[in-house]
């Protein structure tokens, strides 16, 4: 025996509180294993956009929508070697737990621009020919089992057709695969002109953003500026920015993801400080006597006092661990399901590491009041109870 | 001899406003070898004495030499290590760790020593064979008779190998039978290995196996019988 198999002993006297406590810990680490990866792909998103490229949005807000009309002039810009442009088109296909980007875009315009997107070029030509066309990343389409010639049916929420039906059906013409899985908003495409001419006649011609291809990356602010400075006294004014600040836009519509995941970690880990708390605490009143013992054989006021702060420790680095394993485990079963929207979705070695750190601190933060109430403890008083 | 000294001492504590004297200019010696039996009634100071004498106490006056060391002043540190070194206590209600097993238990006070693992382990069964549980090394507290649970505790008092032995009434739990076993067993501790014995106790014929008894009442010695 040695003081570890004395504090595992002591962890493990009362078998199913440790275990409900430790349930709970493991829980705790998972979601934070799970949310902090989520809040890492959001940020891992906007960092693997390329800066030769553009993207235009409404300056206010993506609700606003920009005319396509801004096109031309945008093209007309010094600096600007090609440009095309995408809608958001939410909608549902068969049920929202089917969740996919789907957009409207020039078919070869946007192929070009987005060049790291393959394609097979007759499949491009049907997608550019047949005005109902849609394309989908492969892994999508192996997803929901669509082979090339079946009729897609997506349910709008934002953009009703023109006799004002929500129905929209496309055939799935090609699909298309990712070069090096590079773009977190590779989605479902369609034919644009077969959407605009569909859709209500008040939203004709408005489309989300234009992505901008700049000839030389030197100078994208430049030409940035030069864009923004055009449309600065329209009524649809613009916020161009590389890619990678739009995506941050973006997410940031839902809210500042990063402030709402830890906010939900804060809750959770405050809700286990106090539920171990309580159980330490009971564990040590339970103890009063023996701890008292363990001060008469001669163990000084410090060791009893870091026996009881290290079996905190152990029991929050025990959960800790096994938690994020488990989130591990977890995210690498569901990270294809999350790659359409939010790209690569990985425990990092900073998710890893700080769980672990937290483990530890909870543990300390826990144990600290019983540990300083094992020292202080009066032999001859204990004895007595 | 004398491994014992205590002059003038006295302890005091306070209830509330009310000072209550425990122990009154008490002078004792005790010499290396010795098997004491403290008797008085309750409330005479008989623990107190023994918790000044084991280190589990400060008196309020006076001054404690016990193996050689004044224990006046020591901080908590220095008490606890040195009741490692030299006193092994024994308790009414055997106080064993009960997620332990016997051996572990025994092994608890040579976590505190430089001895290895498997040593300190050799150790605990030797102690364990010398109070007659070689065999039930690997049963818990729970799974042992009362006797039983006072040979492991007394295992544990001697394991370490310390001059004197504490013992806070340590049949007091248990039945006639098994009350002169254990006292049996003390007595060829102090007769055989020369251990120096303080036995508080409100058994006269527990008194009978000690060399000398002392009876304390209201604090002081008031008489003692050999």
């Amino acid at each position: 025996m040695n003081s570890f198999s004395l504090i595992w002993s002591n962890l493990f006297r009362r078998r199913v509180r440790t275990f409900l406590t430790l349930f709970s810990i493991i829980a705790a680490f998972l979601l934070f294993g799970l949310l902090r990866s989520v809040a890492d792909a959001f940020d891992s998103g906007v960092e693997v956009a390329g800066v030769d490229r553009l993207t235009v949005s409404p300056k206010y807000s993506i609700i606003d929508g920009l005319p396509v009309s801004h096109m031309s002039q945008i093209l007309a810009t010094p600096g600007v070697a090609g440009v095309t442009h995408s809608t958001w088109f939410g909608g549902t296909y068969q049920s929202t737990a089917n969740f996919f980007p789907k957009f409207p875009v020039e078919p070869r315009a946007y192929f070009e621009m987005f060049d790291e997107y393959i394609i097979d070029p007759a499949q491009l030509d049907e997608f550019e020919r047949i005005r109902t066309a849609a394309v989908a990343p492969a892994d999508l389409a192996e997803e929901y089992g669509w082979q090339v010639g079946d009729r897609i049916p997506i349910e709008g929420d934002i953009w009703l057709r023109e006799d004002g039906s929500r129905r929209w059906e496309f055939e799935l013409v090609g699909t298309y695969r990712i070069r090096d899985d590079e773009n977190m908003f590779a989605g479902f495409l369609f034919n644009y002109d077969y959407f605009d001419e569909a859709r209500i006649p008040e939203t004709e011609g408005i489309i989300s953003n234009f992505s901008v291809r700049v000839s030389d990356p030197d100078e994208a602010a430049e030409v940035s500026a030069l864009i923004d400075a055009q449309f600065e006294n329209s009524i649809n004014p613009t916020r161009t920015a590389t890619e990678a600040e739009a995506n941050r836009q973006f997410a940031a519509q839902v809210g500042d993801i990063g402030l709402i995941m830890n906010s939900i970690l804060s809750a959770v880990f405050f809700t286990i400080l106090l539920l171990t708390g309580n159980t330490m605490a009971q564990a040590l009143r339970e103890r009063v006597p023996e701890l008292a013992v363990l001060k008469t054989l001669g163990f000084t006021d410090r060791r009893v006092a870091l026996l009881v702060l290290l079996e905190s420790v152990l029991l929050c680095g025990i959960g800790g661990a096994l938690g994020i394993a488990l989130a591990t485990l977890v995210l690498g079963a569901i990270a294809p399901d999350l790659a359409a929207f939010l790209g690569q979705v990985e425990m990092s070695a900073m998710t890893t590491f700080g769980g672990l750190g937290i483990a530890v601190l909870l543990g300390i933060v826990v144990g600290l009041n019983p540990a300083l109430s094992a020292r202080r403890l009066q032999v001859v008083e204990a004895l007595r109870r | 001899m004398s491994i014992i000294q205590l002059n003038q001492v006295s302890r005091h504590f306070t209830k509330g406003r009310q000072k209550v004297e425990v122990l009154n200019d008490l002078d004792l010696e005790i010499e290396e070898g010795d098997f004491l039996a403290l008797m008085g009634p309750s409330g005479s100071g008989k623990t107190t004495l023994l918790n000044l004498i084991g280190g589990l106490d400060q008196p309020t006056a006076g001054s404690v030499e016990v193996a050689g060391r004044q224990l006046v002043g020591l901080s908590s540190r220095k008490l606890a290590q040195w009741r490692s070194r030299n006193i092994g206590f024994i308790f009414q209600f055997y106080n064993l760790l009960p997620i332990l097993s016997a051996r572990r238990n025994v092994e608890l006070p040579l976590l505190l020593t430089r001895l290895g693992g498997r040593q300190r382990r050799r150790n605990a069964d030797v102690a364990l064979a010398i109070v007659g549980l070689g065999d039930r090394a690997g049963h818990k507290p729970g799974e042992l008779s009362g006797g039983q649970q006072q040979r492991v505790a007394i295992a544990r008092a001697i394991v370490a190998d310390p001059r004197i032995l504490v013992c806070d009434e340590p049949t007091g739990d248990l039945d006639r039978e098994t009350a002169d076993e254990i006292l049996d067993l003390l007595e060829l501790l102090n007769r055989e290995h020369g251990k120096t014995i303080i036995m508080v106790t409100h058994d006269p014929k527990a008194a009978t196996h000690a060399r000398r008894t002392l009876y304390l009442d209201k604090g002081s010695l008031v008489r003692e019988a050999a």
